[in-house]
């Protein structure tokens, strides 16, 4: 597209507030949007230490380290911690960056909203992990110990973990919700002149989408978690079969929320990619139009498939049909991004700076997760892959290299228009090279363990999985370590290095390139004008 | 056991590669090129199957995983490709085109959704619905019944036509969990009572459980199925060859989630009859058990078996429990409470009420269901009369069968 700018740089002097009080207070979307990526990178290594506990108890056969009941919390407090507190928050530290600057916006439309949106954050975060550090002083028995589904009758019966873990969803619930009003309201109303909906940047397409999915679905997860609150304390019997209730009835309410999270998490990636691709390919977008149909296809598509996710809780064969074959309709809107993501990088001239090599890394990985889907969505053969490792290891493709290292491609991507700095190239490749190499080395064994038939949530495990097990571990352990680079590398950014320029990819096209890095304090104060 | 262990990796292995089209011989060598890597267990596809559903459905993922393969292969073959000949530092010119342009363009930007299309709903899609009608045909022409039901943490299997039932529990010692023993060849996979099917028979089972979600799984027979409290599930087996099959409990429910295997003796009819009639001998012989008079010594013996079958997991052996969620019993206000009423009437929330009726929302199940008026005598007396509780009373099994 081409943009006629009048004057991007100018940015009016104003009484600049520093220390705490400036970050509490702030309404800028700038500042937000590094507030939510902090914490978004700090709770990726709490839940990575939760983890790498769990994989060092993995690593032989015995209880070594913990006993099951600490076992189970820790997986289920590491999923809940990846999911609400570190993939949804860089997602929406992206938005509150990137949004504006793409649209030619000076600011996120509701500022306060935006604020308060990213506050919500650390107290859910302190209510999550409160409870391991309660039941060290004797209080309760610790946290949630259900996994992050909180199947019911089992999270009735759990401890005062779950009325926390409850609590927290409620509060991550609300911010997500107030952070998708906020961006939705942005996207319809800040739009630089010209800029019709099908000339948005794609990712701001793929939020727009994830938005709306927020929006219809979190509020099935919240009536779910309070029905889930009065069973176990206000004598309801929602999903207590003795009551005239139904344990499957919490799993489908579960799972209308569950499944759409994963597009949730994924949709801003997807909306990502094709920006860092045609960058780095220096060549146009290939099919966009084709890219945001499919993401509204997918958006549509995710909302009618969650009975997937518990083929064996055992329901009626047309709906065993219908689930199985609705899931593999995905494959198809799916297939579009990729066939566009492909022919993006054809016939272009390719270089592989770490964003790019983040990239296509993603697609390959990403590419595991969406073929091993497929075959999952197959109630046949998923009777053995499901609740086993196979299910792990194929959600965190989907999730780690699909989310995490999209979100990796994306920081690489812009952190030296946020910060004004180039990052390490060295450190960004090895990081790279470091992260795929460590994270195939942890997940390809977890194929065979779940083929094999090792169950998943298991803290103990028969002596034939024992190799796959320990390779496992040491994967995992390397893979958490090279993310100390990663941290390293932004430290460095953000403190010095190369100066940047306004346009820090050669053929970078966009509003976001046209301001200068760091771009100012209001970002479009003067509206580009899109022909 | 061991050669024999060998060759059937061996034959796994063939089976593995067979859907692959590569020489299996060639792997193994490969393989046993690798130092250490030979001797250890990995196994890379589903065990050997051993019912009509385990064979179609390992048939189904060879197939799928052969099919997934070569997408994957196709599709990053053409991207790597131009990842190596359209890359700027061998000097190639980017092109400018956004889309595809014109019928031809059109057509083979198509092509790939044709060909997904036919693998999805027709390739994939045909076998999987086959297979689905066949798996969920519970009911034509089953020869038996076999109820399964899921307890924290344990399996009770009844044989509703014999008027059989047991409880089927892990049988690794302790000592092999906390690392100070040996572990054995079927570590977290042996139970006390393996359930016993006959083989060529269909046998239809029906899943429910008394406490939280279960999931009955034996790789072997390609079955999985919820059990889930107040509701029957089923799933149905025909074994086709003699053996001993093990499998676990597949979902998380609660702390010895990994502590519940299921184990399997698949045996001749013969024989499984045989056995079924010693079941129903010794079943009318603990029947008989309750209506004759038991001395404390008996009581306190069997309730110590039953307590550590039963108990222990939770309130642990030595009584003291895992207090908030598993109270202990040593020195509990309700275990050292009065036995019954004036009347010989169970008292609300007495110890006789919990053991028999549980207590709702913990748990803590109502075990009137699975234990025997006997076992249910012997470990309330036992609970009374150990950890240092010292009530000297005890409950005879007749007592216990007027209660029910």
């Amino acid at each position: 597209m081409s943009i006629a700018t009048t004057h991007p740089g100018g940015h009016a002097a104003e009484p600049y507030q520093g220390g705490l009080r400036r970050w509490l207070t702030t309404t800028n979307h700038k500042d937000i949007g590094t507030m939510y990526m902090m914490f978004s990178l700090i709770m990726f290594f709490v839940g990575g230490l939760m983890i790498l506990a769990v994989r060092a108890e993995l690593f032989q056969p015995g209880l070594q380290l913990m006993k099951p009941e600490f076992f189970n919390q820790l997986i289920g407090i590491h999923a809940l911690v990846m999911i609400f507190a570190a993939l949804m928050p860089a997602a929406t530290g992206f938005a509150n960056w990137m949004i504006p600057l793409m649209i030619g916006a000076p600011d996120m439309a509701l500022p306060r909203l935006n604020n308060w949106g990213f506050w919500l954050l650390p107290p859910a975060a302190i209510l999550l992990t409160l409870p391991f550090t309660l039941a060290l002083f004797g209080i309760g028995d610790g946290a949630l110990a259900t996994g992050w589904t909180f199947y019911a009758p089992l999270s009735v019966q759990g401890g005062m973990g779950v009325d926390f873990a409850i609590l927290a969803v409620h509060i991550l619930g609300i911010s997500s919700i107030m952070g998708s009003i906020n961006i939705i309201v942005t996207i319809f109303n800040m739009r630089a002149p010209g800029m019709t909906m099908m000339k948005l940047p794609l990712f701001a397409w793929g939020w727009l989408i994830t938005a709306f999915l927020l929006i219809a679905t979190l509020p099935v997860l919240a009536g779910a978690v309070t029905m889930l609150l009065t069973d176990r304390h206000f004598g309801t019997h929602f999903f207590d079969a003795a009551g005239g209730g139904d344990p499957i009835l919490f799993q489908h309410l579960f799972w209308f929320f569950g499944h759409p999270e994963v597009y949730i998490l994924l949709l801003p990636v997807w909306g990502l990619m094709p920006h860092v691709l045609a960058t780095f390919s220096r060549k146009p977008t290939y099919g966009y139009k084709a890219q945001v149909y499919s993401f509204i296809a997918i958006g549509l598509l995710s909302v009618v498939v969650w009975a997937h996710h518990f083929f064996t809780a055992g329901m009626p064969v047309p709906a065993l049909i219908y689930f199985m074959f609705s899931t593999m309709a995905i494959s198809l809107p799916l297939a579009v991004l990729f066939f566009c993501w492909i022919a993006t990088m054809w016939k272009g001239a390719m270089s592989f700076e770490t964003p790019m090599l983040f990239a296509i890394g993603f697609i390959v990985l990403f590419g595991i997760a969406g073929l091993t889907g497929l075959i999952l969505a197959d109630v046949a053969a998923d009777a053995q892959y499901h609740h086993s490792y196979f299910v792990v290891a194929h959600f965190h493709y989907a999730l780690f290299a699909g989310g995490i290292m999209g979100v990796m491609t994306g920081v690489y991507y812009w952190l030296p228009k946020w910060t004004g700095h180039m990052y390490c190239e060295k450190l960004g490749k090895l990081h790279f090279w470091l992260t795929v190499f460590s994270f195939n080395l942890t997940f390809i064994p977890q194929f065979f363990l779940g083929l094999a038939g090792m169950p998943r949530r298991i803290p103990d495990y028969a002596l034939q999985f024992a190799e796959f097990n320990a390779i496992s571990t040491v994967g995992a352990f390397i893979l958490g370590l090279s993310q100390l680079i990663f941290a390293w590398n932004i430290w460095i950014t953000v403190r010095g290095g190369k100066k940047a320029e306004g346009r820090v990819w050669e053929s970078a096209e966009g509003l976001e390139w046209e301001l200068s890095s760091p771009p100012p304090h209001h970002s479009w104060e003067t509206q580009p004008v899109i022909k | 056991m061991a050669c024999r262990m060998q060759i059937s990796r061996h034959s796994r292995w063939r089976r593995a590669f067979d859907g692959f089209g590569l020489p299996p011989r060639f792997l193994t060598l490969a393989l046993l090129g690798l130092p250490g890597l030979a001797s250890a267990a990995y196994n890379f596809n589903f065990p050997e199957p051993v019912t009509p559903i385990a064979r179609e459905t390992l048939h189904i993922h060879n197939e799928f995983m052969l099919i997934i393969t070569i997408l994957f292969v196709v599709v990053f073959a053409i991207m790597i490709y131009s990842m190596i000949k359209h890359r700027k530092s061998v000097g190639h010119q980017p092109a400018r085109f956004s889309g595809p342009k014109g019928a031809t363009q059109w057509f083979w930007a198509l092509i790939p959704f044709a060909i997904l299309l036919f693998i999805d709903f027709v390739l994939m899609g045909i076998p999987a619905v086959k297979a689905i009608i066949n798996m969920e045909d519970t009911q034509t022409r089953a020869d038996m019944v076999l109820k399964v039901t899921g307890m924290q943490w344990k399996w009770q299997y009844e044989y509703p036509e014999a008027g059989v039932k047991f409880i089927s529990t892990l049988s690794t010692p302790r000592d092999q969990i906390s690392n100070a023993e040996a572990k054995g060849e079927h570590y977290l996979l042996e139970v006390d009572k393996p359930v016993v099917l006959p083989v060529g028979k269909k046998v239809r089972i029906l899943l429910t459980s008394t406490d939280v979600i279960h999931t009955w799984w034996v790789p072997q027979f390609g079955v999985k199925r919820d059990a889930i409290p107040g509701f029957l599930r089923e799933t149905w087996v025909l074994i086709e060859k003699p053996g001993t099959y093990r499998g676990q409990c597949a979902e998380l429910c609660g702390k010895d989630h990994g502590f519940m295997p299921v184990v399997v003796h698949a045996v001749p009819e013969p024989e499984y009859l045989a056995w079924l009639e010693a079941q129903k001998a010794e079943a009318t012989a603990a029947a008989g058990g309750a209506d004759r008079a038991w001395s404390s010594e008996e009581l306190m013996t069997e309730g110590k078996a039953v307590y550590e079958k039963v108990c222990a997991a939770c309130h642990q052996p030595d009584g003291k429990g895992l207090p908030p969620a598993f109270p202990g019993l040593a020195g509990s206000k309700i275990v050292n409470g009065p036995l019954l009423d004036m009347n010989g009437k169970v008292i609300k929330d007495s110890h006789v009420d919990r053991v028999m009726h549980g207590k709702a929302g913990t748990a803590m199940q109502a075990f009137s269901a699975s234990l025997s008026d006997v076992e249910l005598a012997a470990v309330i007396t036992y609970e009374r009369n150990s950890f240092g509780n010292s009530k000297g009373d005890m409950i005879q099994p007749a007592q216990i069968k007027a209660l029910r």
